[in-house]
């Protein structure tokens, strides 16, 4: 009986321990981002909204918050639109070394995303393409795209074939077998595919940093506030990213991973 | 609608494998036509050909008075239902079986009300707002033929649909299709490997194996004068009986067995003129055997027997009889019901001479 609850004793305090290792460092930033005083370091002096209300004011970080959701958002979309048609291409058609084709298209995955950054910088020189948002986005898409592929390729079962084929068999041309009939049966994987691009790119850091110049995004914006010392307004605006990627979970949880199951 | 099927000398091949021998069949408009035989006999190769999935390497096919052999499956006049029906599965009901009608060009509302009608017609009308999801196997399987149906086909092509059912809802699902089809008038093109799903259903029954189509006509046909021993042997269960022709003329053979010698109507040897000196394989349903008493048929007695073994199948008894002239293979005979034979009874055994079909030996083993 004593051995028992010495058992599950034990295995309770080591999950505590896993969440703590896991969750302490950001329950820490967000605890200090209402930190009474100029210094985010214990001891907390009291509560206070005043570092929120210090990033809401701050035009650069605002400008810098509609940077990463734009680049978030199209280049999620321009990952999943081109990963879609890839998978499709893949999945339904013979193409010549469709296995070395897959092999290249995930291959940027294992590929450091510092590496890929100066790659594209250099490639970005060569062009003459000046360092914008717009570069940004590219160098997301670059390593969302394998991503997006994998995970609506990996859904395409050859169940759907046969669905297709009655699309056109019923006097469907390709693109309307692909816009009405495909797409919408792989939606749940093309929107996890989406959500969770949103949410690298969100806080990606190396790409952004090494390929935007004036207009930043919050990641970068962060990390040149950081260089000024320590602040809990850094803390107010990490908590605020935080809290954005834990709806944009949450999102993806109970609007497609429910959905499935109820399936 | 509804149009003539004309198929000309199909072949298909897939690399070395000869999926469809020379395959030629005329259907005739508003036929229900049913092609059975074993998995990998190319029946549903067959299929594929003529809703357009797959091209053949050689040959024509026709539907209507127009030459549809390389027509994509859009443009053509027939409409598939699918083994596993191929649903949408993110539409409601109303929207699957308007499908069609909106890749014509229907606007919604008219789509919507022809929809209904089609799900009417399936008994499924009160369900249009569903998703396939929320079905049973038997009302996907209605969706699926309401969506085929829709569009108005003149060929519709269903690919063994109800496989996937239990027995008594399939033998529900053959009425039902059977009924559906001569309300509409649609050429229907029916796929399968049950026979007794064929003779429920068909006007015709197409049976096929390795390619080739061995026999072609009407169930009571295929079933009583059977053109080959695999048509025969598919179709239900019969007793090869081997022998040879000793003499023949225009109107008659004499053949001699192991069991006994008959006079055989020509009109018998449902493949070939009988020639003297010809191996034949005589064919007999166990239904046919019967005892020597009354009959003003002409019957051949076929010597004594020995029951080995007997069951009770509610409409017969089922035996297995050893004949005491020889020790060949056993037969099997149905009896009838009030005929309550023991095992290891002898039993007289009789023919008639018009329902033994002779076909030609069997080349090599069976």
């Amino acid at each position: 009986m004593l051995r028992r609850i010495l058992i599950g004793g034990v295995s309770w305090a080591y999950l505590a321990l896993v969440y703590a290792f896991i969750f302490l460092p950001v329950a820490v930033l967000v605890l200090f981002s209402f930190q009474d005083g100029r210094l985010p370091v214990p001891p907390f002096n009291g509560f206070s909204t005043q570092w929120y209300e210090a990033v809401f004011v701050d035009r650069k970080l605002m400008a810098a918050l509609g940077n990463s959701m734009l680049v978030a958002i199209s280049s999620s979309v321009v990952s999943c639109v081109l990963g879609f048609l890839a998978a499709y291409s893949l999945a339904r058609y013979k193409l010549p070394g469709s296995a070395l084709q897959r092999g290249l298209l995930i291959a940027p995955m294992t590929v450091s995303y510092l590496i890929i950054a100066l790659g594209l910088l250099a490639l970005l020189n060569a062009l003459h393409m000046p360092l914008s948002l717009l570069t940004v986005g590219i160098g997301h898409v670059v390593i969302n795209l394998p991503l997006c592929f994998a995970i609506i390729y990996a859904s395409m079962g050859d169940h759907q074939i046969n669905i297709e084929r009655a699309a056109r068999d019923l006097g469907a041309n390709d693109f309307k077998v692909m816009a009405l009939v495909t797409a919408p049966m792989l939606m749940p994987s093309i929107l996890a595919a989406f959500f969770l691009s949103v949410t690298f790119s969100w806080d990606e850091f190396i790409i952004a940093f090494l390929l935007s110049r004036f207009d930043v995004t919050l990641p970068v914006e962060i990390w040149s506030m950081l260089r000024s010392g320590l602040n809990p307004k850094t803390n107010a605006i990490g908590s605020l990213v935080f809290l954005a990627s834990v709806a944009l979970l949450l999102i993806l949880e109970f609007s497609l991973f429910g959905r499935t199951k109820k399936q | 609608m509804t149009a003539p099927v004309s198929i000309e000398n199909v072949s298909k091949t897939f690399g070395h494998f000869t999926a469809l021998d020379k395959v030629s069949l005329d259907i005739r408009a508003g036929e229900f036509i049913v092609l059975l035989g074993p998995s990998g006999c190319g029946k549903t190769t067959l299929l594929s050909i003529l809703g357009g999935f797959l091209s053949p390497s050689s040959g024509r096919v026709v539907i209507g008075d127009r030459d549809m052999t390389f027509v994509t499956p859009a443009k053509r006049p027939t409409t598939t239902m699918f083994q596993d029906y191929a649903l949408f599965p993110h539409m409601r009901l109303v929207d699957n079986v308007g499908f069609g009608l909106r890749m014509r060009g229907l606007g919604k509302a008219e789509r919507d009300e022809k929809a209904l009608g089609f799900l009417d017609l399936v008994g499924l009308k009160a369900s249009a707002g569903k998703r396939p999801h929320e079905l049973s196997g038997g009302q996907r399987q209605r969706v699926a033929l309401a969506r085929a149906l829709a569009v108005d086909p003149e060929v519709l092509l269903l690919d063994e649909p109800l496989g996937a059912l239990d027995l008594k809802l399939r033998r529900q699902m053959q009425d039902e299709l059977k009924a559906i089809q001569k309300r509409v008038g649609t050429t229907f093109v029916h796929v399968t490997h049950d026979q007794e799903e064929a003779m429920a259903i068909a006007d015709r029954i197409v049976v096929m194996n390795q390619g080739r189509i061995e026999d072609f006509g009407p169930p009571s046909q295929i079933y009583m004068r059977p053109r080959s021993l695999f048509s025969a042997g598919f179709m239900g269960e019969v007793n090869f009986v081997p022998g040879r022709v000793r003499a023949a003329d225009a109107l008659s053979a004499q053949v001699e067995t192991s069991l006994g010698n008959l006079a055989l109507p020509a009109a018998n040897f449902t493949a070939a003129v009988p020639k003297a000196g010809d191996a034949i394989t005589l064919s007999i349903r166990p239904e046919h055997f019967r005892g020597t008493d009354k009959s003003d048929d002409p019957m051949f007695a076929l010597g004594d027997a020995r029951v080995a073994g007997s069951a009770f199948f509610g409409t017969h008894y089922r035996c297995h009889l050893q004949p005491c002239a020889t020790d060949g293979d056993a037969l099997v005979a149905h009896l009838p019901q009030s005929s309550d034979v023991r095992d290891g009874e002898i039993v007289p055994l009789a023919v008639r001479a018009a329902d033994v079909v002779a076909l030609p030996a069997a080349s090599g083993t069976l």
